[in-house]
């Protein structure tokens, strides 16, 4: 495949799928078709863009032919290219899934349209390289959220809706802030371009305050300690199959740009801003673990862990080793499989006995061995178990920490992990061990369930328990992988050249191309910038 | 002329600030629009504020003559309005259906998924 639709791709597919959605908008029977196809063509689509960008490092495809820093740039690096692999088969699984989960109102409203939505702002954010765009996308996503979590109408999802809605909707202001004073400073949105800037920009407190606007934007969508009260308010509420893909997507998303702010733009400060990412970091994992522990709902546990689990991704960015920082990639890659897997269990385990609370099921080790094992795979892997793969991430983590001496961090990381683990345990012996409540067998359903139903659900929990287990089988694989993302994203200097070709042109004489569209020898036409841009006032009045 | 800007976006953030410590829901939504407001013109005051003049350029020259205003700013404030006005319009719905749901408009009784 071509280089260019490689990079387009991700998000032309859903865009496609989610148009020829809407044509079959009176049948069920063919959506739920169109959008497994959709979902399956986005995954091979960024196995593809993976494949490609391991052999060539860094994919960039200028859209409608505008040189950065004028148009918009799309890049996929190691880094993005993960992460869009990740969403690809998370939005397979969960389309999977949601076959025989979603009842027929949910889906005569919208669901797989909604969902193709959502992958496309999800991997759209993961491959633009432009602030401006990056807001867009993060609205495309959140708007399909918005809607997708309220779909039903149910009272909790209303109510977990409005919390939901009013944090994202704050954190996108703030966004929106940031985006106008790093414009007014800098006179550029362009990450790359941003980032030659932010080198030689003379006014370090303007920088620190940018980044602190851009931390509170990421941090609130990315769930981070104080700003994640939304998060387990609202995720027990729709059903599993959204729950599921929130829980491995929606975060990550803000910690994806948390990583690209914070080893891209915002590197200059390193002891003030990476040193406040340590402590976040650190008081996400144990405010996150320990309200998980309070918790007797399946899910709400779950969400909360979340949580507790971004922590350890903030580690490795704020430690900002090649390690740590590989660290962080493995654990982004562990997570997304392991907790959308948990949230599609928990799924059958409600369909089983109709609520999520932990008193009200029990005995599954006895009636469905099978969902007692995966849950168990995944539940170890989460907790860091050896030879899982939650282990390995852990472990790297732990090695970089260790390795850049900030061991007060590695030392919470250890005890928030034997804390999870309790959690898991909690979970496993009220869920599986302990005899079934007695009306529970009465209201028992879900067991009569068709060959093709049952496929429908176990396949992809089958196969993500199967890619945890594989993760720590290749651990060796994978962490190439993960070092060889860190040391591409801590090298800035090669995206800025894969983004910028001919920026040592614009650093020493200020004149770069101007575009004129369809004209050929447009590269002969040079003015000078600050004459079309007016000078912005905040860096004249230095 | 930046200056009347400024006072009006703080301002503006002032009072959408204000209004989301409401216990209503619907000013809530009143303060979150004022955010978006106040959001959008800061983007409009950072391009800097050039007084009548389009980024034209005349016919026969290849750039502007004078200091222009910037476009760009403009350009995003449009995107980012649209985006507002229909994230908004889904609030209201929202807010409107929870209200028929619930019965309340009172936010500290909207407590049943903290618990």
């Amino acid at each position: 495949m071509n280089a260019q639709v490689a990079v387009i791709a991700p998000i032309a597919l859903p865009l496609a799928t989610m148009a020829i959605l809407l044509f079959a908008w009176k049948s069920i029977a063919t959506q739920k078709i169109i959008g497994l196809i959709g979902s399956t063509l986005l995954a091979v689509s960024a196995a593809i863009l993976l494949c490609l960008v391991d052999r060539h490092e860094i994919l960039v495809l200028q859209v409608g032919n505008w040189p950065a820093p004028f148009g918009i740039t799309l890049v996929a690096d190691r880094l993005s290219s993960i992460m869009v692999m990740l969403a690809g088969l998370m939005g397979f699984s969960v389309s999977v899934y949601s076959l025989a989960s979603i009842d027929a109102s949910r889906v005569s409203y919208g669901f797989y349209p909604l969902m193709q939505l959502l992958l496309m702002g999800v991997c759209g954010a993961f491959l633009t390289g432009d602030l401006f765009n990056l807001y867009v996308w993060f609205e495309v996503m959140l708007i399909a959220s918005f809607v997708l979590l309220t779909l039903g109408g149910e009272r909790g999802q209303l109510e977990g809706a409005i919390k939901y809605v009013t944090l994202n909707l704050i954190s996108s202001a703030v966004f929106l802030a940031a985006i106008g004073v790093i414009y007014a400073a800098t006179g550029t949105l362009n990450m790359a371009d941003l980032a030659l800037k932010l080198r030689s920009f003379p006014d370090e407190g303007i920088v620190s305050v940018l980044a602190m606007l851009f931390l509170i934007a990421f941090g609130t969508k990315a769930a981070v300690f104080p700003l994640f009260f939304w998060l387990p308010a609202s995720y027990h509420t729709p059903p599993v199959a959204v729950s599921a893909i929130f829980a491995g997507l929606l975060t990550k998303v803000g910690v994806y740009s948390l990583i690209r702010a914070f080893t891209l733009l915002f590197v200059t400060d390193l002891e003030f801003t990476h040193f406040l990412l340590l402590l976040i970091a650190g008081m996400t994992m144990v405010t996150g673990v320990l309200g998980a522990m309070a918790q007797n709902e399946i899910r709400r546990i779950l969400s909360f862990h979340i949580v507790s689990q971004i922590g350890y991704m903030l580690m490795g960015l704020a430690l900002f080793t090649p390690l740590a920082l590989a660290g962080s990639i493995f654990y982004i890659i562990h997570h997304i499989v392991v907790k959308t897997n948990l949230f599609l269990i928990s799924g059958l385990v409600e369909r089983r006995f109709d609520s999520g609370q932990l008193k009200d099921v029990g005995g599954l080790y006895r009636s469905a061995p099978m969902l007692a094992t995966l849950f168990f795979l995944s539940a170890m892997s989460l907790a860091g178990v050896p030879p899982l793969s939650g282990f390995f991430a852990k472990l790297t983590l732990i090695q970089g920490g260790l390795e850049a001496e900030g061991y007060a961090i590695v030392a919470v990381a250890l005890v928030v992990s034997l804390l999870t683990l309790f959690s898991m345990t909690k979970i496993w012996a009220e869920v599986f061990w302990k005899p079934a409540p007695e009306e529970a067998v009465t209201a028992a359903y879900g067991l009569d369930d068709s060959t093709s139903v049952r496929a429908s659900l176990f396949g992809p929990i089958l196969l993500l328990a199967t890619i945890t287990v594989g993760i720590g089988a290749l651990a060796g694989p994978v962490m190439n992988v993960s070092i060889a993302t860190a040391k591409q994203l801590l090298d800035q200097d090669a995206y800025i050249e894969a983004v910028l070709p001919d920026h040592h042109l614009t650093a020493s004489r200020p004149g770069p191309i101007v575009p004129v569209a369809g004209n050929s020898n447009a590269s002969e036409q040079r003015i000078e910038p600050q004459e079309l841009r007016p000078r912005p006032r905040g860096v004249t009045s230095q | 002329m930046d200056i009347v800007l400024a006072i009006t976006v703080g301002g503006l953030y002032a009072a959408g600030i204000y209004m989301m410590l409401r216990r209503s829901v619907v000013k809530l939504l009143i303060g979150l629009g004022l955010l978006s407001h106040a959001a959008n013109l800061l983007i409009f005051t950072a391009g800097g504020v050039v007084r009548g003049r389009a980024p034209v350029v005349p016919s026969g020259e290849m750039q502007p003559l004078a200091e222009v205003a910037d476009q760009l700013p403009q350009a995003l404030i449009l995107t980012a309005i649209v985006i507002s006005f229909a994230v908004l319009a889904f609030a209201l719905v929202l807010v409107y259906r929870t209200y028929q749901t619930l019965e309340t408009d009172d936010l500290d009784q909207l407590k049943a998924t903290d618990k």
